[in-house]
């Protein structure tokens, strides 16, 4: 039995400092920098050299997760960091366990999510000699987080934690990375770690300058057009109360960037929700013309620009980031705002000399969104439409229910569909895209918020991916209702193979996949089928009412595709309805 | 789906340019590539190089030469790096680089920055006098000699480092090394503090 067992907890007022012993080892040290740093949850495989990391772990407090792959494990603690704002902690072992954890280091530095990964390492003499599962996790890592540190010293590894640590949550959220040779954990030491504190040279600007905001704040209240434009960075600034507050007062349309779903109320009549290549028709259109943009917390990434030349041509452009390197990045800023997302949204709220005079194109929008609702077919006798399943499920749950998506297809109609009204509640993977993100990510986001309803839709290609992940959530009894949206294939490929490749189908099509409902009955979880409209709802509600994880494979029709439509590198205000309108764009 | 469709749409009157900026249409802005000479003030300890390298190289800024060498201060290093770019690319490699969590600081150095590079060029022996005196125009001095070959090194700016070698060739030039620039600000500014 481990020591925390036979100990009873005491109470933490009562000097809590003398429950821990004194740190002996490297490793020991690893695990208390940890302690410090908060860590509840750590998502991980054991192997060789992060052994002496997992046996100090032994008497600690933090629960661990065993994954079934280290890609959950990455995916899981980003999905983590994702609902609770603080970083998600993965571990792995040497060579393939580091290179395995490499997908969800690079995800979570594509979307501004914060982890911290912890790698073991061959014993220092060895490195750089081919050892048994070396390889170079510094430097695959180095280009995909925000520092990746090679720990030399069982002095100072704790240290390097600690640092790692703090520098995934602060300022621009992200994954760090700490390489812990075995050696180095094994190593003596009685160097307790220090408090996270983030690295001397990394500086966070947390207030715009106040003259800027002044005359940005003129900008927009001048403005005939204007538009808030909410990225994911408002979400992770917490800033999304502050959002709420100035786009009502203001009465500013407000369109979020996919990462940016929950940071504004979809179901209030000022959101236009997301924009981009698969957004709503009314928010392309409102981007393409508006003559005032306020963006907050976003990258200006391709999937939401289209091509820059035709991207909001002719707005003057509001950029509120807090890293100066997005400034005029993919599209100009003519009022670069850095600092933090809430505390610039209080600044602006303050500087607006007035509402700026948009009646005419508030009801301008409104006519956008009764033009282009959100709509598909549903006649009684065709296949069943995942929309509709969509659909369904979100007006059967809370508005706290957290949706996790793997990539393709069905991640698009979860966030059209479902419809959003709250931070942290749409974990997606966005900038790398990453099919099989949603088995494990799920896993992590159920951990992370136990208390909330977790659905997951997948796809039958990104379910097969990370499939072994069930086999974690049944162990953990983890309570998500997984969807897979099954229309045999990489329906995103196929639809643009369809599109733009004159329906050459080469490598798209996926007849062979096997029955996800006993799959998921094979894992110990339960397992439904769907293939009509006849028994939606009741198979959701069984599948939610089941008490551990469920899968529902979704049949359905296998001919439907995702639209509306930007097409890549287009004009957002181009977008087709159909596949008629993607011949005349 | 009802709305019009995409060619009855209502049109935006404006355009960017491919760097995203706003085109006016009375004077089209885009900005021509033009040399910087960037220098940076890093921690001094392993990995830093090749992390600014490969910064440089996965972004895809044409750079031109990176020095790097210590500077007194035993825990910093000092790099100087020339890329060629448009504006806003050298602003984003200034600010990319500063975000990297080794660099201490980042300056784009002016035009009149003392700027020096090294060569050393190694050619036939044959004509050692021929060889110095060539040497002498360019400020340059012989550093090795053997019968068969004779070492200049010659130290200097870009261009003048260009016309030496240019020189050199008359005595069938075996072997060139060049540095790449080292460069500091004029006057009593320093990366530290500004003046």
């Amino acid at each position: 039995m481990s020591e925390r067992a036979s100990v009873p907890k005491e109470e933490e007022e009562t000097e809590p400092e003398t429950e821990q012993e004194p740190v002996t080892t490297g490793a020991q040290s690893v695990i208390r920098a940890l302690e410090n740093a908060e860590t509840d949850y750590v998502f991980g495989v054991q192997g060789g050299a992060i052994m002496p990391v997992y046996d100090a772990l032994y008497d600690s407090d933090i629960n661990h997760v065993t994954m079934a792959h280290e890609q959950g494990a990455s995916h899981a603690a980003d999905a983590y960091g994702v609902v609770t704002g603080d970083p998600g902690v993965c571990f792995a072992t040497s060579g393939p366990g580091a290179t395995n954890l490499v997908t969800g280091i690079a995800d979570a530095n594509m979307d501004s999510d914060p982890v911290i990964a912890l790698t073991g390492q061959v014993p220092t003499e060895f490195v750089g000699n081919d050892a048994f599962q070396e390889t170079d996790t510094v430097g695959i890592t180095q280009p995909i987080t925000k520092e990746s540190y090679f720990a030399a010293d069982s002095d100072t590894v704790g240290d390097d934690v600690s640092e790692a640590f703090a520098l995934a949550d602060a300022g621009r959220q992200g994954p760090t990375l700490v390489d812990l040779p075995k050696d180095v954990t094994q190593g003596e030491t009685e160097v307790e770690p220090g408090s996270p504190e983030t690295p001397e040279t990394y500086e966070v600007p947390e207030e715009a300058d106040d003259e800027n905001v002044q005359e940005a704040a003129e900008a927009l209240a001048e403005a005939d057009r204007p538009v808030i434009l909410s990225g994911g960075g408002v979400i992770k600034a917490d800033a999304s109360s502050a959002l709420r507050e100035f786009a009502k007062e203001y009465e500013i349309p407000v369109i979020t960037t996919m990462p940016g779903i929950g940071s504004f109320p979809e179901d209030h009549e000022l959101s236009l929700e997301w924009a981009g290549m698969h957004g709503t028709g009314y928010a392309n259109m409102a981007i393409s013309n508006t003559d005032c943009m306020l963006a907050i917390g976003t990258r200006f990434d391709d999937r939401l620009t289209g091509g820059v030349d035709s991207f909001a041509p002719d707005a003057e452009v509001i950029h509120v980031d807090i890293d100066p390197a997005e400034i005029s990045k993919n599209v100009y800023a003519d009022y670069p705002l850095i600092g933090d997302a809430r505390n610039v949204l209080r600044q602006l709220f303050d500087a607006m000399p007035r509402a700026p005079d948009a009646d005419e194109w508030r009801d301008q929008c409104q006519t956008w969104k009764d033009e282009y609702p959100m709509d598909y077919d549903t006649p009684d006798d065709e296949p069943l439409k995942p929309q509709y399943v969509v659909e369904q499920f979100s007006e059967m749950t809370p508005d706290d229910t957290i949706v996790c998506t793997g990539v393709g297809q069905h991640q698009m109609w979860a966030s059209q569909f479902w419809e959003y009204t709250e931070p942290r509640t749409w974990v997606s993977s966005h900038g790398l895209g990453t099919m099989g993100y949603g088995v494990p990510a799920a896993i992590g986001a159920k951990l992370a918020a136990p208390d909330q309803e977790v659905v997951c839709f997948d796809g039958d290609g990104s379910f097969l991916m990370t499939v072994q992940g069930l086999s974690v959530a049944v162990r953990e009894q983890l309570d998500i209702t997984y969807v897979v949206l099954n229309n045999e294939a990489v329906g995103m490929v196929r639809q643009w193979q369809d599109g733009f490749y004159e329906g050459r189908r080469m490598a798209s099509e996926y007849p062979w996949i096997p029955q996800f409902d006993k799959l998921a009955e094979a894992f110990g979880a339960r397992g439904f089928t769907l293939e009509s409209y006849d028994n939606v709802e009741e198979t959701i509600q069984e599948a939610r009412d089941y008490d551990g994880p469920s899968v529902i494979d979704a049949h359905i029709d296998p001919g439907e595709n995702v639209f509306p439509m930007v097409p890549s590198g287009g004009d957002n205000g181009q977008f087709a309805l159909n596949e008629d309108h993607l011949d005349m764009i | 789906m009802p709305g019009p469709a995409p060619d009855e749409r209502m049109r935006p009157k404006g355009r960017r340019n491919t760097q995203g900026i706003r085109v006016d249409p009375e004077a089209e802005v885009t900005h021509e590539p033009r040399q910087a000479v960037l220098s940076a003030l890093v921690k001094h300890r392993p990995g830093v190089l090749s992390e600014v390298s490969a910064l440089f190289s996965r972004r895809q800024f044409n750079i031109e030469s990176l020095t790097v060498g210590p500077t007194v201060d035993d825990d910093t290093a000092r790099m100087t790096i020339l890329i060629e770019e448009p504006e806003p690319g050298i602003d984003q490699a200034k600010k990319q680089l500063q975000k990297l969590v080794p660099v201490i600081s980042v300056r784009e150095l002016e035009g009149e920055a003392v700027r020096r590079e090294l060569a050393l060029v190694k050619v036939s022996g044959e004509k050692p006098d021929d060889v110095n005196a060539v040497a002498d125009m360019y400020n340059g001095q012989a550093v090795d000699a053997s019968t068969d070959s004779v070492t200049v090194e010659i130290t200097g700016s870009k261009q003048k480092i260009d016309a030496a070698i240019e020189a050199f060739k008359q005595f069938d030039v075996q072997e060139i090394v060049r540095t790449g620039a080292a460069a500091l600000e004029r006057g009593p500014k320093t990366l530290e503090k500004d003046v």
